[in-house]
C-alpha cells in the first residue's frame, strides 16, 4: 500500500483526484468549455482545416498573421476576465446582511486574482502587443520584423502562459493572493497549495515571449526603417511602440528576477522574502512594483499613440505638435520608472522618500495634459468625420481626464494614506485602464479592422459598443470612487452596512451594460462579416490616412509592399497622395522572405508541460521536459534553410489583381 | 498637375526600384537581450545588496568564502574570454581548425570554472550553509547560481557551435552566431567581475 502511495506520487507528484474542484459553477464551466471546444475541434476536422490552420497560421512568422493571432488570443481571455468581473459584482452586489452570496471566501479570492493577472497580462499585453505587430512594420515600410521566428515563438510563449492560468481553473486552484502576490501571503507557508505556483510559472512563460517581442520590435523599429524615415519622420503609433517595447525590455527582466527569487522560497526553502532569517517581504513589494508602474505605461502609451492617428486622420489635419508628441512620449517612459514607490506611501518609507515620489508621480501628468490639448488641437479647425474610432477617441478624452486627476490625488502622500487599499484605488485604474487602454484598443480595432480584413466594421454597432462601453463604464466605477471615500476597501467579499448596497447594485448594473458591450462588440465583427460586400474598401485606404500603412492593399499582401516606399515627411502616405505619387505597375523583383517554421508551437507545448510538471512536483516530467526543449531548440539551431522568394511573377500577379481593382473604381 | 508647385513636388521618388536590403539587426538585438540580462543581474545585485547581511546569526562571508579558490576561477574565467578572442581572430582568418581549437580551449576553462563553482557550492552546503540558512545565503546562491547557469548555457552553446562550425564551416551565418556567443561570453566575464567585487572582496573585507 505504501509502495503503492510513493509510485503515485512518484508519477504524479501532489496532483491526485482531489485537485478537480467540487464547485457546482467551475463543474459546468468545466462542461460549456469541454462541449465548446469539441464543437470547435468538430468543425474544423469537418472541413479539413487543421492542414491550412497549421501551414498558414500556427506556423506562419508573417507578422500581420502573429498580430492578429495575439489579438484573438486577447479577445478570448477578455471573455474569460469578464466572467470574473461580473461574477465579483453580482457576489458584492448581494453579500448583505449576513447573506453570503454565491462565492465562498476562497473562490472569491481566486477569481479578483485571476481577473487582474488575465486582464493585465492575457488581454491587455497580447491586445497592444497584436497592434504593435500588426501595424508598426507597416508604418515603417518594411517586410517583417526584425526576427520573424522569434516573433512566432513570442506569441506562443504568451499564449502558453494563458493556457497554464485557464488550467487552473479545472485542475487544482488559483492563487488567492492578489494580482501581484506579496509575500509572506504568496510565501509556501501562508499559500501551501499550487495557486501561487501556477500564476508563478504562467507569467514566467508568457514573460518569456513578452520580453523576446520587445527585443524584436525595438530592433525592427531602429533597424527596418524605409529609406528616409528619420526618428522624427516616424509615424507616432510607432514611435509610442518603440517607447514602450524599451520600458519592456527594461522592466520585465525584473519581473522574471522577482518571480525566480519568490520561486525559490517556495521551492528550496529560501529566505528572500520570508519573515524570518533574515528575509524581508518588502524587498518583493519593492522589485515587483519595479517592474508594475513601467508596465502600466506599457500599456498606455500605445494607446495614446492609436488615439494620435485617430485623431490626425478623422480631424483631416496634420498631428499638431508631433514633436512636443514625441517628446511627451519619452518623458512619460523615463519618468514611469520614477515612481514605483507610490504603489506602497503607507509602508514606512518616510515622509522624504514618499515626497519624493509624490511629486515624481505629479510630474508625470504635465507631459500626459500636454498629449491631451495636443489631440484637442489636432481637431480644431479640423474637418472631423465622426466615425466609430473617433467616439472613443472624444470618449477617452472625458474619461480619462477624470482617471488623471485621481491618480494626482492618489499621489498626494497624506490623502493616500486615507484612500490606499480602498475601492477609490479600484475606482482610479479601472478609469485608466478602461478609459484609456481599453478605449485605445477598441478604436484601433474599427480604426485598422478594414486594413486588415479589407472591409470596415458595421459602425451601428459600433456606436452601440461604444455607447454601452462609456455608460456601463460610469454606472460600474462612479460608485466605487463614492464607496472608496467612505473607506470600503478593496478585496471584501461580504458587507456588514446596509446602506452601501445600493451602490453596489449600480456598479452591478454597469458591469451589465458592460456585458452589453462586449456583446455588441460580437455582433459588430458578425455583422460585419456577414455584410462585408457592401463594406467592402477597395482602395485599401478606406478613411483617407496619412501614414505608410494606407498605402498598401487591404489586407495587405505578405510582403507588405512591392517596392520599398521612400519618405521624405511625417504624414508619408499623405505626401504621397499630395505629390500624385503613382503606383508602380511594373518592373517587379522577387522578394526575400522568411520561411514558417513549427519550432515555437513544439516548443510552447514543451513549456507547458514544463510548468504542469513544475506546479505538480512531477519531476521526471519537468526533467523529461526540460531536456526536450534543450533538445528542440538545438535541432532548431541547425536549419539553416530559413528563407526563400516569392517569384517576381507572383508578385506582378497579386500587384495587377490590385491595379484593376483601383481602377474599377474610378 | 495644374499646380505648378504639385508638379514639381512629384519629380520626388516615392519607391526603391532594387530590393530594399535594411543592415542586419542580430548585433543590435543581441545587444539589447544582453542589456534586457544584465537587469536580472542587477535585480539580484540590489537583492544582495539589501539581504547580504542578514546572516540570521549565521556563518559570515569571511567563514565561508576561500577567497585562493576564488581568485584561481576568476583567472580562468578571464583567461576564457581572452582564448574566446583568439578563437575570433582566427575565425576572422578563416581558419576553421584553429577557431575550432581555441573554442574548445575556451569550453575547457568554462568547463573548469564550473567545476570550481559545484565545489565550492557542495562545500557550503555540507558545511551547513545552504541557500535555506540566511537571507545573506540565498542571495548569494541566488547571484552566483545565475551566473553559473549562465555559464552553463553558454558552454552547450559552444559545443553545438563547434559541431555546427565542423560542419557546416565558417558561413556567414556561424561567423554571427560566433559573434553573438563571444559577446555573451565577455558579457558574463563582466558580471562576474562585479561578483568577485561586490561578493567575494568586499565580503571577506567587511
Amino acid at each position: 500500500m505504501l509502495e503503492n502511495l510513493q509510485l503515485a506520487q512518484l508519477v504524479f507528484g501532489r496532483l491526485t483526484w482531489d485537485a478537480i474542484p467540487y464547485d457546482p459553477i467551475i463543474r459546468s464551466t468545466f462542461v460549456a468549455v469541454v462541449i465548446g471546444g469539441l464543437a470547435i475541434v468538430g468543425l474544423i476536422t469537418r472541413y479539413k482545416l487543421w492542414g491550412y490552420l497549421w501551414r498558414d497560421w500556427l506556423t506562419s512568422v508573417d507578422h500581420k498573421k502573429i498580430g492578429i493571432m495575439y489579438i484573438i488570443l486577447a479577445l478570448v481571455m477578455l471573455l474569460r476576465g469578464f466572467a470574473d468581473a461580473i461574477m465579483m459584482r453580482i457576489q458584492q452586489a448581494i453579500a448583505f446582511n449576513g447573506n453570503e452570496g454565491y462565492l465562498n471566501a476562497d473562490h472569491y479570492d481566486q477569481i479578483f486574482t485571476a481577473h487582474g493577472v488575465i486582464m493585465i497580462f492575457f488581454v491587455a499585453m497580447p491586445f497592444i502587443t497584436g497592434f504593435m505587430n500588426y501595424i508598426v512594420p507597416l508604418q515603417i515600410g518594411a517586410r517583417d520584423v526584425s526576427f520573424p521566428f522569434l516573433n512566432n515563438f513570442s506569441f506562443w510563449m504568451t499564449t502558453a502562459g494563458a493556457v497554464i492560468i485557464m488550467l487552473s481553473l479545472f485542475v487544482g486552484e488559483f492563487a488567492r493572493t492578489g494580482w501581484l502576490a506579496y509575500p509572506p501571503l504568496s510565501g509556501a507557508d501562508y499559500s501551501p497549495g499550487v495557486g501561487v505556483d501556477y500564476y508563478i510559472w504562467g507569467l514566467q512563460v508568457a514573460g518569456v515571449g513578452t520580453t523576446l517581442s520587445g527585443i524584436n520590435l525595438v530592433a525592427t523599429i531602429v533597424k527596418m526603417r524605409a529609406p528616409g524615415m528619420g526618428f522624427m519622420k516616424m509615424p507616432v503609433f510607432t514611435w509610442t511602440s518603440l517607447c514602450t517595447n524599451i520600458l519592456i525590455v527594461a522592466t520585465f527582466p525584473i519581473l522574471t528576477a522577482t518571480l525566480a527569487l519568490l520561486s525559490a522560497d517556495r521551492y528550496l526553502d529560501a529566505n528572500f522574502f520570508t519573515n524570518d532569517l533574515g528575509g524581508n517581504p518588502m524587498m518583493y513589494v519593492n522589485l515587483i512594483w519595479m517592474w508594475g508602474h513601467p508596465e502600466v505605461y506599457i500599456l498606455i502609451l500605445p494607446a495614446f499613440g492609436i488615439f494620435s492617428e485617430v485623431a490626425s486622420t478623422f480631424s483631416s489635419k496634420r498631428l499638431f505638435g508631433y514633436a512636443s508628441m514625441v517628446y511627451a512620449t519619452c518623458a512619460i517612459m523615463i519618468l514611469s520608472y520614477l515612481v514605483w514607490l507610490h504603489h506602497f506611501f503607507t509602508m514606512g518609507a518616510g515622509a522624504s522618500v514618499n515626497a519624493f515620489f509624490g511629486i515624481a508621480t505629479m510630474i508625470i501628468s504635465i507631459p500626459t495634459g500636454a498629449k491631451m490639448f495636443n489631440w484637442l488641437f489636432t481637431m480644431y479647425r479640423g474637418r472631423i468625420r465622426y466615425e466609430p474610432p473617433m467616439y472613443w477617441l472624444i470618449g477617452f478624452m472625458v474619461t480619462f481626464v477624470i482617471g488623471g486627476m485621481t491618480g494626482v490625488m492618489l499621489a498626494i502622500p497624506p490623502a493616500d494614506f486615507v484612500l490606499h487599499n480602498s475601492l477609490f484605488l479600484i475606482a482610479h485604474f479601472h478609469n485608466v485602464i478602461i478609459g484609456g487602454v481599453l478605449f485605445g484598443l477598441m478604436a484601433g480595432v474599427a480604426y485598422w479592422w478594414p486594413k486588415a480584413f479589407g472591409f470596415k466594421l458595421d459602425p451601428f454597432w459600433g456606436k452601440m459598443t461604444f455607447w454601452f462601453w462609456q455608460i456601463g463604464f460610469f454606472f460600474a466605477f462612479m460608485p466605487l470612487y463614492v464607496l472608496g471615500l467612505m473607506g470600503v476597501t478593496r478585496r471584501v467579499s461580504q458587507f456588514d452596512d446596509p446602506s452601501l448596497q445600493i451602490w453596489f447594485i449600480i456598479a452591478a448594473f454597469g458591469a451589465v451594460l458592460i456585458a452589453l458591450g462586449i456583446a455588441s462588440f460580437i455582433i459588430q465583427m458578425v455583422v460585419s462579416v456577414m455584410r462585408r460586400d457592401q463594406l467592402r474598401c477597395t482602395t485599401g485606404d478606406p478613411w483617407g490616412g496619412r501614414t505608410l500603412e494606407w498605402a498598401t492593399s487591404s489586407p495587405p499582401p505578405e510582403y507588405n509592399f512591392a517596392f520599398t516606399p521612400v519618405v521624405h515627411e511625417m504624414d508619408a502616405w499623405y505626401d504621397m497622395k499630395e505629390s500624385a505619387y503613382e503606383r508602380p505597375a511594373s518592373g517587379y523583383k522577387a522578394i526575400h522572405m522568411p520561411r514558417n517554421t513549427g519550432t515555437g508551437v513544439i516548443l510552447s507545448g514543451i513549456s507547458i508541460a514544463l510548468a504542469f510538471a513544475l506546479i505538480w512536483y512531477i519531476w521526471w516530467l519537468a526533467i523529461v521536459s526540460f531536456a526536450a526543449i534543450l533538445v528542440v531548440s538545438i535541432a532548431h539551431t541547425f536549419n539553416y534553410n530559413r528563407d526563400f522568394y516569392i517569384p517576381a511573377e507572383t508578385v506582378a500577379e497579386v500587384e495587377d489583381a490590385r491595379t484593376k481593382l483601383l481602377a474599377q473604381r474610378t | 498637375m495644374a499646380n505648378p508647385n504639385q508638379s514639381l513636388r512629384a519629380k520626388k521618388q516615392f519607391h526603391l526600384e532594387e530590393e530594399h536590403h535594411p543592415e542586419g539587426s542580430t548585433n543590435l538585438g543581441f545587444w539589447l537581450y544582453l542589456m534586457s540580462d544584465c537587469l536580472i543581474f542587477a535585480a539580484l545585485f540590489a537583492t544582495y545588496a539589501v539581504l547580504g547581511r542578514n546572516y540570521a546569526a549565521g556563518p559570515a562571508p569571511a567563514d565561508l568564502f576561500d577567497l585562493k579558490l576564488i581568485a584561481v576561477a576568476t583567472t580562468i574565467l578571464l583567461v576564457s574570454s581572452i582564448t574566446y578572442g583568439v578563437a575570433m581572430i582566427r575565425a576572422e582568418s578563416n581558419a576553421k581548425g584553429g577557431t575550432l581549437f581555441w573554442l574548445g580551449i575556451t569550453g575547457l576553462l568554462g568547463i573548469a570554472f564550473l567545476g570550481l563553482e559545484a565545489y565550492e557550492f557542495y562545500h557550503l552546503i555540507a558545511e551547513g550553509a545552504g541557500p535555506q540558512r540566511s537571507a545573506f545565503l540565498s542571495s548569494f546562491f541566488a547571484l552566483v547560481g545565475t551566473h553559473g547557469l549562465h555559464v552553463t548555457f553558454g558552454v552547450i552553446w559552444l559545443v553545438v557551435l563547434m559541431v555546427q562550425v565542423s560542419k557546416f564551416g565558417l558561413t556567414p551565418e556561424n561567423h554571427r552566431r560566433l559573434m553573438c556567443l563571444s559577446m555573451f561570453w565577455h558579457f558574463l566575464d563582466l558580471i562576474w567581475i562585479g561578483v568577485f567585487s561586490v561578493v567575494y572582496l568586499m565580503g571577506v573585507v567587511a
